[in-house]
This record gives C-alpha cells, sequence and structure tokens, in this order.
C-alpha cells in the first residue's frame, strides 16, 4: 500500500472498495460510496451514472458508472435493497467523490432487503488488511 | 468497485533518465509505447487546468529522436517524408508525416532544420524504432539516434515564455512559432523549439541527459506544474490534435485526417506514397475526421460506437474519446462519411449500453483566449 488511506472504523467495507455506513435511526438503511482507496485509484472523477431512486441493486452486481479523466469504472452494490436516495451534489461536483468520499461525496442509501448480507462484509481492520495486502 | 483496462505488458519497460524527479513529485506511472511513463502526480483534470491556466512541464523523453546530418541529408528527408523540408529555412520546424506506398499513414513527425546541413526528426515512442530504420535505409550513417543521450520536456501554458526566458534567456521568448534554436546551457546544448501538442504556446527542449535534471528543476522551481500523459492526452484532443495509433493510421491517409497542410506535391519531387497522395487529392474524399462534442451528460470514449439518430444504426467508432476538463463536457473523434461530417450533424454514441448525443462541431474544441 503506498500511501495512508483513511480507513474510518465506524464502516463496514466490500472487497471492491465501496463503504456502507448503517444508518443508526433506521438500521435497514445504509449508505453506500467508494473508499479513500478507490478514489485514489480512480482519480478525478467527471461524471457519474448512479441508479434512481426506486431501483433495486443486487449485492456483488454493477449498479452504477464512475467516469474518471481517465477510466471508467464500475460501482459494486454491497447488498441487495431498493435505492432510496441519491446524491443529487454528485451531478454538477463530482469532485465530491475524491474531496471527501466519506462525506459529501456518498453516493446512493438503500434500503436493505437481507440485514444478514452485513456479515459477508468486512470491518475497517479487515478492510486494513485487505489494502496492505494489495 | 473494480477497473477497466488492463495493466501493461510483461516486457522489460525503458526508464526515464529523470524518473526519480517524478517519483519525488509523487507521480503514478504507465507503461506507455515500452516506457514507464507519468500518467500523473496530483491528478488529471489539475494538471490540464495549470496547463490552460499557468503552465506545466511534460518529460517527453519517450519519443523518438534523430539527428540527421550531411550535404545530403535534405535530399534524402524528402524522399521519406510528406512535407518538402527544402522549404524549411534555418531554425524553422514543421509538421510531417511517413506515408507507406498506398498513401497511409505510417507516423507522424515534427523535423527541425538546425543548420543548412543539420536536421532533428521527432518521432511517436510506439513507432521510433521502424522510423529510425526508415531513416538509416534511406540515409546510412547520415542518421543517429538520440534518444538515449538526450531528455526532452514540453513546457506549456500562457506564462510558459515567460518561464522559458527566465530559465534559457531572452532570446527564446523572441523566436515566431515553429522556430527553433541551439542554446548553450550550463554546459551543454538546448534545442529549444517553439512548439507543443496541447494549443498552447510554449516550447519543446531536447537537452543531454546531464543537463536534464537541472533543467527540469530550474523549471519546477520557476512555478511550472508537473504534467503526465493523462492530461497531454486531454490537452492535446480538446486541441483537436490527433494522437499517431488513435486517430490516424497506416489506414487513413492525410488528407481524410485533415493533415494536408503536411503534404506538399506542387514540388513535383518523389517521396513514399507520393503517387497515391496525387490520386487521393483529385478524388473527391469519402470519410473525414470529425469533431464530436456531447450534447448531454456522459463520457465518450474510444473505440464507442457512434450511430446515426433513431435508432439508424452504427455509423463509426470514435478514434479518440474524453471528457473535457476546460469545456466540461465529453469530446471525441471519428471517422464520418463526408455527407454526414457537417458542424450541426446529429449522432448518438453507444456509451456502455446509454445512447449519448453528440453534435458535430469544428476544430478545435478548445481555442486559446487571445491577448
Amino acid at each position: 500500500m503506498k500511501a495512508d488511506f483513511e480507513i474510518p472504523d465506524n464502516l463496514l467495507y466490500s472487497e471492491e472498495h465501496e463503504w456502507l455506513r448503517r444508518e443508526e435511526e433506521n438500521p435497514d438503511e445504509g449508505t453506500i460510496g467508494i473508499t479513500d482507496f478507490a478514489q485514489d485509484g480512480v482519480g478525478d472523477v467527471v461524471y457519474l451514472e448512479l441508479p434512481a431512486e426506486g431501483d433495486q441493486v443486487t449485492a456483488g452486481e454493477a449498479c452504477g458508472e464512475i467516469e474518471s479523466a481517465k477510466t471508467v469504472s464500475d460501482l459494486y452494490a454491497p447488498v441487495d435493497g431498493e435505492v432510496i436516495a441519491v446524491n443529487g451534489d454528485l451531478e454538477d461536483q463530482p469532485e465530491l467523490v475524491n474531496d471527501s468520499p466519506y462525506g459529501d461525496g456518498w453516493m446512493i442509501r438503500v434500503r436493505m432487503a437481507d440485514a444478514s448480507q452485513l456479515a459477508d462484509l468486512l470491518d475497517a481492520s479487515a478492510y486494513r488488511t485487505l489494502l496492505e495486502e494489495h | 468497485m473494480t477497473e477497466e483496462g488492463g495493466s501493461g505488458a510483461g516486457r522489460r519497460l525503458r526508464q526515464l533518465a529523470l524518473r526519480d524527479r517524478h517519483e519525488a513529485l509523487g507521480a503514478r506511472f504507465a507503461p506507455f509505447s515500452g516506457w514507464d511513463m507519468p500518467l500523473q502526480y496530483q491528478g488529471i483534470v489539475g494538471e490540464h487546468h495549470a496547463v490552460r491556466q499557468g503552465v506545466g512541464v511534460f518529460d517527453v523523453s519517450h519519443l523518438g529522436r534523430a539527428r540527421v546530418e550531411g550535404s545530403q541529408a535534405a535530399a534524402l528527408l524528402r524522399s521519406v517524408t510528406t512535407f518538402d523540408v527544402n522549404r524549411l529555412a534555418v531554425g524553422k520546424a514543421h509538421y510531417s508525416l511517413y506515408c507507406n506506398e498506398a498513401g497511409g499513414i505510417e507516423d507522424d513527425v515534427f523535423i527541425y532544420r538546425l543548420a543548412g546541413e543539420r536536421w532533428l526528426v521527432v518521432h511517436n515512442a510506439s513507432n521510433a524504432d521502424q522510423d529510425f530504420d526508415r531513416l538509416r535505409s534511406v540515409s546510412g550513417d547520415m542518421a543517429s539516434e538520440i534518444t538515449a543521450e538526450t531528455a526532452m520536456l514540453a513546457v506549456q501554458g500562457p506564462e510558459a515564455m515567460p518561464l522559458l526566458g527566465s530559465v534559457l534567456g531572452d532570446e527564446v521568448t523572441k523566436l515566431e512559432l515553429r522556430s527553433c534554436v541551439e542554446l548553450d546551457w550550463e554546459g551543454g546544448t538546448v534545442t529549444f523549439a517553439r512548439t507543443g501538442y496541447t494549443g498552447e504556446d510554449g516550447g519543446e527542449c531536447v537537452v543531454g541527459v546531464a543537463q536534464a535534471a537541472a533543467l527540469w528543476d530550474a523549471l519546477i522551481q520557476g512555478g511550472a506544474s508537473p504534467v503526465g500523459l493523462g492530461a497531454r492526452d486531454t490537452l492535446r484532443l480538446e486541441a483537436a490534435l490527433p494522437l499517431y495509433g488513435n486517430d490516424i493510421d497506416a489506414a487513413a491517409g492525410p488528407y481524410e485526417a485533415g493533415l494536408g497542410f503536411a503534404v506538399t506535391l506542387d514540388d513535383g519531387a518523389y517521396f513514399t506514397g507520393r503517387d497515391a497522395l496525387v490520386e487521393a487529392r483529385e478524388r473527391p474524399l469519402v470519410r473525414r475526421l470529425a469533431h464530436l462534442a456531447a450534447r448531454g451528460r456522459g463520457v465518450p470514449r474510444a473505440g464507442y460506437a457512434v450511430h446515426a439518430l433513431d435508432g439508424g444504426g452504427p455509423v463509426t467508432r470514435l478514434t479518440s474519446g474524453s471528457f473535457s476538463p476546460s469545456l466540461r463536457l465529453g469530446i471525441g473523434m471519428a471517422y464520418l462519411p463526408v455527407e454526414l461530417a457537417k458542424p450541426g450533424a446529429r449522432f448518438e454514441v453507444d456509451v456502455r449500453g446509454r445512447m449519448l448525443p453528440v453534435e458535430v462541431v469544428r476544430r478545435p474544441f478548445y481555442r486559446k483566449s487571445r491577448d
């Protein structure tokens, strides 16, 4: 691992470098974005193609595209669920994904179909180990 | 999240003489035409804007450089390139092409007349070996490859010439566009030309490897941002400058690529491909390299299919495509049938299954502001 990437303790992570934050007030809802490591790897994000509210997403399947200056990458859903919110700020400010991957650069919020899928995700220390092996 | 696109080839990559300088500035490297090249430092978009608004420095030492020297050098260069080099005065440079006998483009090159009988030819890295063989085949020992013993730095942007003047001397700021000069600098020679590949003012320096680090450091300390190949591509595409291997190749001819200015026929002199180009000149064009700007959100990329509207089906494929950081929209190039390649004509680009509306526009996409 080349640089020190931020890996907040309170999030869950996929092996495809998405993060998911379980919402305290609505534990069946999860907010999803890409990790600091991922934004660093894709480089300057210039456009996002995200699912719409009401769309169903499936764990491990592509649900969006992240266009950076150099390439296009898939966004994978870490869990099954229905999209209940999309970060509209990214339409005009896609660079928020680079500037604040865990904050203003969040991408979608889903209502999870099966919270037991969360057990398949990595905690912060397991994700850190994954990056160190990278 | 996974990234598309392969990593590099397994064979050993050539390393830049200034690699440590690039590493110290945080460069990320990627294989390009057999070289391990800086793709970006701080980020492609920021580097792009640095060149449009200030000044950037690129290490383009991967470009093939050959010196051709001798009383017959001009005649021999004329026999393999499309532009009549005899019309270049000493201290002038011009864009030219190597063509095959069928008139297809084998490479695009820059030719500099450094002295009456001494020339510099700059080739694309991807074709450098075959280009040098081509020169050697006609000029023998008159041609010498100087790629390994020199570095090449491009300095581009509205603040490039003041910076170059302060580093190399005021003499360079008085040069006209596409003029070149050899300078004594720090115990070596810098060949400077007021040329570039970004659509901005600036120049390119060929410098001995012994002085290359000092020149790089002076440019960085003078305020130039280091710029990698990622931004070099977005800058050249905004300026509508073709990239060999993408927009031009052996299957494309100069006229359909909009490069007729690089071909001289009226001197009557033979060069490889002349007969085919004389014929091509007399025939109406079938297709033309057109410039497409997105009229919706999305990023067109090289290889994506261009469709006629209303389900009319695929017409062609993009030869280049990118997000334009200056215009904040997708842009690309594609060969279109001439009757369709009219400014204002609309098409759709298949962006991974979604149709992105695009419009034919005049080149360049981006023109630097005049002061």
